[in-house]
């Protein structure tokens, strides 16, 4: 018997017996007694009540697709693949193209996820190699502080607060951001900006000025997202490196950064491969900070001051306001950010599932 | 096989300078320099947290009032004015997701811990809510507008409520099942032992073991939900006015009043920070303020909780 099916108490206690022969109980025994008729009963819709829950989850996963699906489907029959292609987005003139917001999306969470895995995996090997711990021991050393118990604990301590702060990161709602965005990091990378056009213009990355809103700030903050994603992730797969490999490199000489770029991060890369890829997912999906700083142009340029535009900033600026065929072309967008996004997300999982298991041999 | 070891005089005679750590020494020196980049890099990486805070503590208290806590959103360049209806709506949206998201998340978690764990069924659960954890947040909003929006025709709070259902449920199901796995066994065997059916067990020994952290998960999930403007600015839209103008401080008396477009505090700061007029910026950064507060008394409350309860 599975567990979900049900049966008589005879079958889920294994109370063992004949069906229909009583089971032996002490008469005074008035606490643990076999269930009544209507405990079975409820317990048997309570089990249904369950399961039927569970099989709603799996389908929710589906209608969230067939339900954008549908609402799209009208749009993919007038416009085809050539939606895909297109540059213009004009509801007046019923045209619409993604192009620009495809090439915005990767373009965007590629820069931000750059900068965001170059300081995520900074803290997550500062975070899981003790550097700030053995620091602090190495101060009250100095110090000659180190022989009071109350100051033991300090290292520890400092760690885990660096690591709550960290995480506090991801606690901010991404709107507030995007309006610290508008008025720090723009007016912040302005001037720097302007002289890099001026001076090294004719490379495309800076061949355009900032006029406000624009790729680069979007990126920069996309990139302080999507950080304690990786951080995370990435310092769960460090810590999680078989100590016997720790102990063996320091054995053999190594010292602490040849161990970690050589056998640590090594061993940890599939779990910080698995770290980039969710965190690559999430800057995909990313609304508020690009539709505040991206500039919602519709604009293909290789420059990182060029107003730009994502999928997710397109959804956001245009469905308030939008009519019944734009609203179908929307969708149409909605369901190719729900395929990107649920694609890499499915391959940011499996890998993480293969680095669990990649471990389990070395321990 | 191992080759026997020659301990010629050579090998024996170790030059004690070069084991000494001194910077001088090219492989030293590289190490010293990337623990100082690492170091400096994670005190940049919190730069714009504390950047963050410090410019909503300063931006936003200078607006910061009782009167903005309760009036209603000003016109431009108008004195005054507040958020207090979207305060309120933030609540009252983010309370119907929590009523729809709860039951939902804890029966599906109790179902694939306790019930058929080992099911096809429970894998494809746990799948289903990795798959939405991943959904980006626009496009719960997306979603709920088909399904709600079109519908009935209308923006409203119940529509907002469903888009940030979908986005808490995750959340919910995967710390409560968690929570679950985390009751004793010898305390189900005991339930068991006296008699109980599972329902009995799950309800009277599982549940009340496991409440405090699956409250945890629960505010985790209400802190983010509380913050999450993208799925509203469709869905619940935004209002000027009271949900109910016969009880205007409290919540909505009227059930007519979740049918129609609700202000929210995320979707008010966004809809203000792109405003030229100043009155509404410095709102907007008041709104900020308030509603990180907000998120963070629910973040603290939630992570309190499973600190208790694990001592």
């Amino acid at each position: 018997m599975t567990p979900g099916e049900g049966g008589t108490a005879r079958d889920i206690f294994h109370l063992g017996g004949q069906p229909g022969e009583p089971v032996a109980m002490p008469a005074e025994a008035e606490i643990s007694r076999p269930p009544s008729g209507f405990e079975l009963a409820a317990d048997r819709i309570f089990r249904r009540c369950t399961l039927t829950v569970a099989w709603l989850t799996v389908l929710l996963v589906f209608w969230v697709i067939v339900s954008i699906g549908r609402q799209a489907m009208p749009s993919i029959r007038s416009y085809g693949l050539s939606f895909l292609a297109g540059t213009a987005w004009d509801p007046n003139r019923a045209q619409f193209g993604i192009l620009p917001a495809i090439v915005g999306t990767l373009y965007s969470s590629i820069l931000g996820l750059a900068i965001g895995t170059a300081f995520g995996l900074a803290i997550a090997i500062f975070l899981s190699e003790g550097f700030l711990s053995s620091g602090i021991d190495k101060l009250l050393g100095y110090m000659r502080l180190s022989e009071y118990s109350w100051l033991r604990s300090l290292p520890g301590r400092v760690e885990n607060l660096l690591r709550i702060t960290v995480e506090l990161l991801a606690a901010i709602p991404s709107v507030v951001y995007g309006l610290w965005g508008i008025f720090v990091v723009i007016p912040f990378i302005r001037p720097p900006a302007a002289w890099l056009n001026s001076h090294l213009g004719w490379i495309p990355f800076f061949g355009t000025n900032l006029s406000g809103p624009g790729l680069l700030p979007a990126s920069i903050v996309l990139a302080i997202m999507v950080l304690p994603t990786i951080s995370a992730i990435s310092r769960d797969a460090l810590v999680a490196v078989p100590p016997k490999l720790r102990e063996a490199a320091f054995g053999i000489g190594a010292t602490r950064w040849e161990a970690i770029l050589g056998i640590f991060v090594p061993t940890a890369a599939t779990g910080i491969f698995g770290a980039i890829i969710l965190g690559f997912g999430r800057a995909l999906g990313e609304t508020m900070a690009l539709a505040m700083l991206a500039g919602n142009a519709n604009v293909i340029s290789w420059s990182l001051f060029s107003p730009a535009n994502t999928l997710a900033a397109l959804l956001a600026n245009h469905f308030p306001e939008a009519d019944k065929i734009e609203v179908g072309a929307l969708m149409y967008a909605s369901l190719v950010l729900l395929l990107i996004t649920l694609m890499v997300n499915i391959v940011g999982t499996v890998i993480l599932q293969r680095a669990d298991a990649g471990l389990k041999g070395l321990r | 096989m191992a080759a026997p070891i020659q301990r010629s005089p050579e090998t024996t005679q170790i030059d004690l300078e070069s084991l000494e750590r001194s910077l001088r020494r090219p492989r030293t020196l590289f190490s010293y320099t990337m623990s100082m980049l690492t170091g400096g890099a994670t005190l940049a990486a919190l730069f714009p947290l504390f950047s963050v805070l410090y410019m909503l503590v300063l931006r936003g208290s200078a607006t910061l009032s009782l009167g903005a806590l309760r009036e209603l959103p000003p016109a431009a360049m108008a004195a005054g004015g507040g958020f207090g209806n979207a305060i309120i709506g933030t609540f009252v949206v983010v309370a119907l997701a929590t009523l729809i998201s709860v039951p939902f998340g804890v029966l599906a978690a109790i179902y694939i811990t306790e019930f058929g764990p080992e099911t096809r069924i429970a894998s494809g659960v746990r799948f289903a809510a990795k798959v939405l954890t991943g959904l980006p947040s626009i496009l719960a909003g997306v979603f709920a507008f088909a399904v709600v929006v079109v519908t009935t025709g209308e923006f409203s709070a119940l529509a907002g409520g469903v888009a940030l259902a979908l986005l808490m449920l995750p959340t919910v199901l995967l710390t409560a099942e968690e929570a679950i796995k985390r009751v004793p066994a010898k305390m189900r065997e005991a339930a068991i032992g006296m008699g109980a059916t599972p329902t009995q067990v799950v309800t009277q020994v599982i549940l009340p073991t496991g409440a405090p952290a699956m409250l945890t998960g629960v505010m985790l999930a209400v802190a983010r939900a509380a913050g999450e403007t993208a799925p509203l600015l469709f869905t619940a839209l935004f209002s000027n006015y009271w949900m109910s103008r016969t009880v205007p401080e409290f919540l909505p008396k009227n059930p007519n009043d979740l049918m129609k477009p609700t202000a929210s505090l995320a979707v008010l700061i966004y809809n203000f920070s792109g405003s030229p007029f100043e009155n509404q910026i410095a709102l907007a950064w008041t709104a900020a303020l308030v509603l990180v507060v907000i998120v963070l008394v629910f973040n603290v409350l939630g992570q309190s909780l499973t600190s208790r309860s694990s001592d």
